[in-house]
């Protein structure tokens, strides 16, 4: 169970000091589907960034089940159990899409499960696994690459950062069936950072961030009435369909 | 031949560890043939006139490899060697030169290795060559090679060549010529770090038409130490080239890029990719969500780049 209590994160802009997150707080149960929706600028993907350990937090306490986290850093995060899939995935000159599966699985993997892995993303596995992962790499490529890292091990906790943005709405579909299979066995929690329909309609709860805060939080019927209002004032037409 | 510890564990790195008397090979142990042997289609000659050797390769070689590894661990030497190689039209070879310097001395030991490579019309030549060095001796390890390939009509050359680790000091001339629809291909690859110093000059002239250069440069230049390049295509005919020269620089290293590409023909094209940077903060933080501390992430990016 991830439990995050208080969580701040100031930066100084202009000499004055911007909350981006502002005190928040909340849990995730084990094999829990929490999605993490809202306006651009809100403040989802630093959340994200600060549950993982790649910016530091100014105030709060983060707890993975039982163990205090919130001086870790991002590889001690890692070996703690928390998995992370960015938005937009770095790419590494030399290095073969093979060899960056291997790493992410932290063991060895067969030929095979290297090919299931990028085949569960939408790629035409064998092809792929001599690549590098570098420029000659679509950006609808990487992505999909970097989802299948993710997915290359398990973790008590995987945070998965817009998976949807750049890919092919046929990679979607496989990306929804993944996400519900692994959800369905309810082996590892996930927290998904994401505007999509399909992707939120999955949620067990769905947590809407707006200016640093929690704007709503709870189950589909008490959160998506509130997505799917067209009131400008509530600041909701964010939800891609 | 019985080879001892020290000369078995540069032999290992310099040539994966692949080196076996048998086939075709030269093992020069300290400015010296130590042992060498030929096969049906390759036939290697030691020189009456200075040091080295003469490797005939006959048309009918096929997948073949020959293995010439150079090791030097007499601090204080200085192993100036002449091998040059003559492939027949249509033959088909692997050629492994690495050359290793173990130094445990306080002096200097040098290998100056100089190859030319006359290479037949349509025959295909891969040549490895690992430079390295070891020994906590105090003297320099230094390497100077001079690699000139001269090749004919449709003749295909791959040149892999990798300083791994420990060369002090190394200076490269490379020189290519290359006639009609003759393809080139090399991958370069080079560490320094401490105080070593690395230049590698490279000249290509593309005098045939329908000739075609990949050249690929890579580099990481640790510590104190520094590296220039100075790759230089030449098309005098209807030709393609492209250069691409990538370094990462650490620490207080300096890297120099002096990329030059000059057409002599309306129908040459010759491009030029050139970039130096530090290692990507993103591609340290990937990593560190897979586990790794920063300084095994710096080492898999390294490792990877010049893989």
């Amino acid at each position: 169970m991830l439990q995050v209590k208080n969580l701040s994160y100031e930066v100084i802009e202009n000499g004055q000091k911007l909350k981006i997150i502002d005190d928040i707080s909340f849990d995730v149960a084990d094999g829990e589907l929490l999605v993490i929706t809202g306006p651009n600028g809100g403040g989802k993907s630093t959340m994200a960034s600060l549950l993982m350990g790649i910016k530091p937090q100014t105030a709060g306490q983060i707890i993975l089940d039982g163990e205090d986290i919130t001086n870790y850093d991002i590889d001690h995060r890692a070996k703690a159990g928390l998995g992370f899939a960015f938005q937009q995935p770095p790419r590494f000159k030399g290095m073969t899409v093979k060899h960056l599966i291997q790493l992410s699985s932290g063991g060895e993997l067969s030929e095979d499960e290297s090919c299931q892995l990028l085949s569960n993303v939408g790629l035409c596995a064998r092809e792929y696994l001599e690549r590098q992962v570098d420029a000659s790499l679509s950006g609808g490529e990487m992505k999909r690459i970097e989802i299948a890292t993710a997915f290359s091990k398990p973790h008590k906790l995987c945070i998965f950062d817009e998976p949807e943005a750049g890919i092919d709405l046929w990679s979607f579909s496989m990306l929804v069936q993944q996400f519900e299979e692994i959800h369905k066995a309810k082996k590892e929690s996930i927290i998904i950072i994401s505007h999509q329909e399909r992707i939120i309609q999955m949620a067990d709860r769905i947590m809407v961030i707006r200016d640093g805060r929690i704007q709503q939080m709870g189950t589909k019927e008490e959160v998506m009435p509130m997505l799917l209002e067209d009131d400008g004032d509530a600041g909701c037409k964010y939800m891609k369909h | 031949m019985e080879i001892d510890k020290i000369t078995q564990g540069v032999l290992n790195v310099i040539d994966n560890g692949t080196f076996k008397q048998e086939g075709a090979y030269n093992l020069r142990y300290n400015g010296q043939p130590l042992c060498h042997g030929d096969s049906e289609h390759i036939k290697i000659k030691s020189k009456t006139d200075k040091n080295g050797i003469d490797v005939y390769i006959d048309g009918n070689t096929k997948g073949e490899q020959v293995h010439i590894p150079v090791v030097v661990t007499a601090s204080g030497m200085t192993d100036i060697v002449y091998n040059d190689f003559y492939i027949a039209d249509g033959a088909d070879v692997v050629i492994v030169a690495g050359c290793g310097i173990h130094n445990a001395g306080c002096d200097n030991a040098r290998h100056d290795g100089i190859h030319s490579f006359h290479v037949g019309k349509g025959a295909n030549v891969r040549y490895e060559e690992k430079h390295y060095g070891e020994g906590d001796g105090t003297g320099e390890r230094i390497l100077n090679p001079v690699t000139k390939i001269y090749m004919e009509e449709d003749s295909v050359f791959t040149l892999d060549t990798a300083q791994i680790k420990g060369v002090d000091s190394s200076v490269r001339e490379t020189e290519i010529t290359m006639g009609a629809g003759a393809k080139l291909f090399v991958t370069e690859r080079l560490m320094t770090h401490d105080h070593q110093n690395a230049v590698s000059n490279m000249e290509i002239q593309m005098n045939g038409e329908g000739s075609s250069a990949k050249i690929a440069s890579r580099s990481v230049a640790k510590g104190q130490s520094s590296q220039t390049f100075h790759p230089k295509a030449i098309g005098n005919a209807a030709c393609h080239a492209h250069v691409q020269c990538d370094s990462i620089i650490m620490d207080k290293a300096e890297v120099c890029s002096i990329p030059e590409i000059n057409a002599r023909h309306i129908d040459a094209s010759i491009i030029h990719e050139a970039a130096i940077g530090r290692i990507n903060n993103e591609q340290l933080i990937k990593l560190r969500t897979l586990g790794m501390t920063e300084e095994e992430a710096e080492a898999v990016i390294v490792d990877a780049f010049l893989d």
